[in-house]
């Protein structure tokens, strides 16, 4: 009884020190932006100042975040939308009508995770400029949702997975095509999973940078060139830059609290049985 | 309602064979039993006939029509899976109504066979739970109301009795049964439990290593088993096989010499056998006897007393295991010597390649 009340104990010490370890750079941006751009540098930090709206203000002017953020949304959206109507009928021939190469070919769709994507930079770029592309919205909804499709089908594969066979097969017998088989019995079975995937896939899109500081300018800029633009040759303005980026990840930051019981859940779906 | 015919049936995963090539019959409202050990290919051979498996070679035919390439749903068959296989979202009433419902078949009628078949299984106060908040037993019969729903020309069952405790077994064995009856529909039923096999069954196929050893009706297979592993498969307790090696023969009995137990006529003619061929002699427990005019010595090492009847299980002289099913208020106990009566008339011999003679 002692022992585990300690053992509990020394759980929860560490996992508050994680957790406050981690959201520290949070915590810390968030305090930067209602600072003065003085403040902001002094050392030793302040944590004691009085705090102003000035920054916000400032960002307001200089950059249009609604124009950023409504572009954020969409093309998140819009990629794990159609990442989700590839993955969910691969994932579900993948899972129950597997053949010699399906192990390799997910191996091998996860092995393109591992390229860097400077790497293929230009033929994009170029592609994109041929294509007419650059800065559009749709340009970066179909860059994101190819590179997220290997994380997406194989968390889909893995949820998949998890439903037994019988139930399909139970759903074949009784007169159900492919299409009804994934849409009234595997979907609804494997919802929590399914869920959480999406879910990942938005934040992993709303986070991606690389791809939208290269491939858009102004009209499809989403909140990561928003934040970016604030980096001016000028100099860093760190208050002005971590009050862009408050505004930033406050949507996502926000989203990911509610949903955070969903994300958990999906994730250990099926581990816990 | 329906036939089935299986001529030739093959069936491969990539090179390893599972099915070699199976010919039946299933006549039209008969109780067809597949029954073998694991591994046998039975529950393969029910998944190639539902079309959940595609047949390799070799023809299925469903009423006089090939049904090779038939899809699942278009064969006219239901299955109770082992697992239930219930969809777990939906209600009972759901459950056995989601092929209607897929079918498009309006919501009144649906409604009425569903009402309809969960009269049939006792059904109706369950129609709006979830599976999961069911017995066993009920899920089971929500999975067989689910196949009558269909109004199929042939049910199919694989294991279905396997996840429940041995009460249930027996109580569902008996409504399996019954609904065989009511509903005059041909049914085929996988199981690897003899009891079931020989109890439920118009016709036993018993399987091995994806081929037929016998097919035949219970009595007959427990009476005249074709080979040594029909006789040791078919009832319970196992029937005795004692080594022996055959002494003389003449026109109307073959002599053999159990090995350390001793010598008996058996009243069989055959002339392919030879002096000195090692054979098997299987004899049922029940044939077997413990009195006076027993000629061979034996030690009881457990007395399993059932009830109505006790099984001895005896070690004979030259060391063999041999049960014997005698009176149920038989004072024989552990440690007793007893003297065991073989009457050769009630044996079966087997030739050295195992079969009946």
């Amino acid at each position: 009884m002692k022992r585990s009340f300690y053992k509990k104990m020394a759980i929860t010490l560490i996992a508050w020190s994680a957790a406050i370890f981690m959201f520290f750079p949070i915590l810390w941006m968030l305090l930067a932006g209602f600072k003065t751009e003085i403040d902001a540098i002094t050392t030793p930090p302040l944590l004691l100042f009085e705090p102003t709206l000035e920054n916000y203000e400032a960002v307001q002017q200089r950059a249009n975040y609604i124009k950023s953020a409504t572009n954020s949304i969409l093309i998140s959206g819009g990629a794990t939308l159609l990442a989700l109507a590839f993955s969910l009928p691969a994932a579900y021939a993948m899972a129950f009508f597997p053949t010699r190469r399906t192990r390799s070919t997910l191996l091998w769709m996860l092995s393109t995770k591992m390229l860097p994507p400077v790497g293929v930079l230009v033929p994009i770029y170029i592609l994109f400029r041929d294509f007419g592309l650059i800065d559009t919205r749709i340009g970066l909804i179909l860059v994101y949702s190819l590179i997220n499709l290997p994380i997406v089908i194989w968390l889909l594969y893995t949820f998949f997975k998890e439903v037994p066979r019988d139930i399909l097969e139970a759903g074949r017998m009784d007169g159900a095509t492919s299409w009804q088989e994934l849409f009234f019995l595997l979907m609804p079975l494997a919802l929590p999973g399914v869920v959480s995937t999406a879910l990942l896939s938005i934040i992993l899109c709303w986070n991606e940078a690389f791809w939208s500081l290269n491939l858009t300018t102004a009209d499809a800029a989403p909140l990561t060139a928003f934040i970016a633009s604030f980096s001016a040759p000028e100099g860093l303005f760190w208050a002005k830059l971590s009050a862009a980026s408050t505004m930033a990840i406050a949507p996502i930051l926000i989203f990911g609290w509610l949903s955070q019981r969903q994300l958990v859940r999906g994730l250990t779906f099926g581990a816990v049985k | 309602m329906a036939t089935v015919t299986l001529r030739n049936i093959c069936k491969s995963f990539g090179d390893l064979e599972v099915i070699k090539g199976i010919n039946l019959d299933i006549e039209d409202r008969s109780f067809v039993v597949f029954v073998g050990p694991s591994g046998c290919g039975k529950s393969t051979l029910l998944r190639l006939i539902a079309g959940l498996e595609e047949i390799t070679a070799g023809d299925l035919l469903i009423d006089g029509e090939r049904a090779n390439d038939a899809p699942p749903d278009k064969r006219g068959l239901a299955m109770v899976f082992q697992s239930y296989a219930l969809y777990p979202h939906m209600t009972v009433a759901g459950n056995m109504g989601f092929s209607l419902r897929i079918a498009s078949v309006p919501r009144a009628e649906r409604d009425k066979k569903v009402i309809e078949a969960a009269r049939v299984l006792q059904l109706e106060a369950l129609l709006d739970r979830k599976p999961k908040e069911l017995s066993g037993g009920q899920r089971q019969r929500v999975a067989i109301g689910r196949a009558i729903v269909r109004e199929p020309k042939v049910f199919l069952f694989d294991e279905p009795l396997s996840n429940l405790d041995a009460g249930l077994r027996v109580q569902m064995r008996i409504e399996i049964a019954r609904l065989h009856e009511s509903l005059n529909a041909t049914m085929i039923y996988v199981t690897h439990d003899q009891v079931e096999a020989m109890t439920l069954a118009d016709k036993i196929v018993v399987l091995r290593d994806g081929a037929i050893e016998q097919v035949g009706a219970p009595l007959d297979l427990y009476h005249n088993p074709k080979n040594l592993f029909v006789a040791g498969f078919i009832g319970s307790p196992k029937m005795n096989l004692l080594p022996a090696r055959v002494i003389a023969m003449s026109d109307s009995a073959v002599t053999v010499k159990l090995t350390g137990i001793g010598d008996l006529d058996l009243p069989v003619r055959s002339n392919d056998l030879k002096p000195d061929e090692p054979v098997t002699v299987g004899v049922r427990a029940e044939r077997l006897g413990v009195n006076e005019q027993g000629q061979f010595q034996a030690q009881v090492l457990v007395a399993e007393r059932l009830g109505s009847e006790t099984y001895l299980h005896v070690q004979m002289e030259g060391g063999e295991m041999v049960t014997i099913e005698i009176n149920g208020d038989s004072p024989a106990r552990i440690h007793d010597r007893v003297a065991v009566q073989i009457n050769g008339r009630d044996c079966h011999l087997f030739n050295s390649s195992g079969e009946a003679i």
